[in-house]
């Protein structure tokens, strides 16, 4: 534990000590914050005519629906160095000759990519904070939301470390990742297709529709579980990938 | 050989591997290669480029898994348990396993953690493994800032930082120049005191100066494995009579393996391992009345022995 601890903690500080991290937290702030104020606006121009939409609404529906997109973009950017830059510079030696297992080495980067997860909700979760002063807001639905946000970027990270596991080249794990992802995003588009076999089991698959009720702000074990399941897929996956190296 | 040898040859076995094999594929990387360091020594891993010194170490280290074979260290199986068998281990590869956009002490800070070195030694690891390799002056100092040089040097710090009982270092010279050569030979030869270390190079004198025995490999084989004193008694011996007799007398001597006449009544007697024929020579030929005029002993250099051994290598490969 003190292992993963540790590779955590060094991970985390490289990430923040590389301008990426702090380029993409300002691009992802101000993007957000802009459509944040463009929905704000709209929502104050028609609150009017629909008494039954409140602000949280706007903030957790919309604002956060809106960044899962954003996210997917962002993601496959920090994830792509972990494990692709290490082997190109040979310091994943490191690593490998330490008394630490893979598991703990996978962990370790993993909950590392936490701690700049955890940099972007915090970033979200300060739009609706700035509305505390002034109104109601639903807490426990943005708190949903925020949530389903975590769990979505959790599983993108746990997918793009795998990714990044697989090359030495850091783009080509950005965009392997990238293309992954939006793959089992849109994995749901054959649920539609009635004619296709299974199709709901599809539906099931896809990252975005399990963070459909998280927005609405229902809370459901089984979406937060499938998070889980999917991220500890990929990390399970890393290890394998990483054993077959020495092999 | 000296009482410092017969006390190595029975000190504690460190590191062991039996019938190491690796292949990629087809190729063969390393083969059969059996390998016995005990407490104390400094081996030199000498071969030339793609002999297979590299995959050695890297198999030593638990970063490769052998294809065949076991490794050993400290009696612990490399295999059945890599991390109490690697906590034991040091390792610098041939590129610095270092992070540059961190400061030596965060790094080496982070070394010491990742091999378990409990916080309340930390700082006293820190302190005495930049003493140990001159980095007390550049601590709080981004490696990726560093030289070369200094990035090898934090690369050897973070080798020896837990004191394992085993440092292995690949090639920890190259690319360095010939001061920073001689500061790093100074310092492996410090750190053989209290550690046992393997070094791989393709630098002859490197190994001379530093190295208690020599392990020469080519194509994934060791073709030799001396003490360094041993290639001293290697030697052979020039001699020259007014009255030469036939070649074949001299080969009968006590201690001589074969001689070869050299023209003008000089002869170059290869000697039989550990042994100096020059005295039954001087006694052979005050018996028959040779008229020795000159005798000494020609030391066989380790360049001499490298040459030989891999050069026959590239032979039988073409």
């Amino acid at each position: 534990m003190s292992n993963i601890l540790n590779i955590a903690r060094v991970e985390w500080r490289r990430i923040f000590l590389s301008p990426l991290a702090w380029a993409v937290l300002a691009v992802v702030q101000f993007i957000v914050g802009y459509v944040f104020i463009t929905l704000l606006l709209q929502y104050a121009n028609a609150a009017s005519q629909s008494p039954d939409i409140g602000v949280s609404d706007v903030v957790a529906g919309s604002l956060y629906g809106f960044s899962t997109v954003l996210l997917l973009l962002i993601m496959p950017l920090m994830t792509m160095r972990l494990f692709s830059e290490e082997r190109k510079t040979g310091s994943i030696t490191l690593l490998f000759s330490a008394p630490v297992s893979l598991i703990e080495i996978v962990l370790g980067k993993f909950v590392g990519a936490l701690g700049f997860i955890f940099a972007v909700i915090v970033l979200m979760g300060l739009m609706p904070l700035a509305l505390a002063w002034s109104t109601n807001m639903d807490w426990g639905r943005i708190a949903a939301g925020l949530l389903g946000l975590f769990l979505l970027m959790m599983a993108f990270a746990s997918a793009g470390i795998f990714v990044s596991s697989l090359t030495r080249e850091p783009t080509i794990a950005a965009v392997g990742s990238f293309g992954l992802l939006l793959v089992i995003w849109l994995i749901n588009v054959v649920a539609y297709n009635d004619s296709i076999p299974f199709h709901d089991a599809f539906q099931y698959l896809s990252l975005i529709d399990h963070f459909e009720s998280l927005r609405r702000g229902v809370f459901a074990t089984a979406d937060v579980v499938y998070y889980l399941l999917f991220s500890a897929l990929f990390l399970w996956l890393t290890v394998l990938r990483l054993d077959v190296e020495r092999n | 050989m000296g009482q410092e040898d017969m006390g190595i040859r029975t000190a504690e076995v460190l590191i062991e591997a039996r019938g190491l094999t690796r292949r990629y594929g087809p190729t063969v990387a390393v083969k059969e290669l059996d390998l016995t360091l005990r407490k104390g020594e400094i081996v030199g891993l000498l071969g030339p480029n793609g002999a297979g010194k590299s995959t050695t170490m890297k198999m030593l280290t638990g970063n490769l898994a052998p294809s065949a074979g076991e490794v050993t260290i400290k009696g612990i199986s490399l295999r059945a348990e890599p991390k109490a068998a690697k906590s034991h281990i040091g390792y610098l590869p041939e590129q610095p396993p270092v992070y540059p956009e961190l400061t030596v002490d965060e790094y080496l800070r982070f070394c010491a953690n990742l091999h378990g070195v409990p916080g309340k030694q930390l700082g006293d690891a820190l302190t005495s493994a930049k003493r140990d390799c001159g980095l007390a002056d550049v601590g709080s100092r981004l490696v990726g800032n560093l030289s070369k040089g200094y990035q090898q040097r934090v690369g050897i710090a973070q080798a020896i930082i837990h004191r394992p009982s085993v440092v292995i270092l690949d090639e920890p010279t190259v690319g360095l120049d010939p001061i920073q050569i001689r500061e790093i030979r100074t310092l492996i030869a410090e750190l053989g005191k209290a550690h046992t270390v393997i070094l791989s190079s393709h630098i002859l004198p490197e190994i001379q100066a530093v190295c208690d025995r020599v392990m020469i490999i080519a194509r994934g084989t060791v073709v030799y494995n001396e003490p360094i004193s041993a290639t001293n008694n290697q030697s052979s011996v020039v001699c020259g009579f007014r009255r030469p007799p036939q070649a074949v007398h001299l080969a009968d001597l006590e201690g001589v393996d074969g001689a070869s006449p050299l023209g003008d009544g000089r002869f170059i007697v290869s000697a039989l391992k550990n042994a100096d024929p020059r005295d039954a020579i001087v006694a052979a030929a005050a018996t028959n009345d040779w008229g020795l005029i000159e005798l000494h002993a020609q030391q066989r250099t380790l360049e001499e022995i490298f040459v030989e051994l891999t050069s026959t290598d590239v032979r039988a490969a073409a």
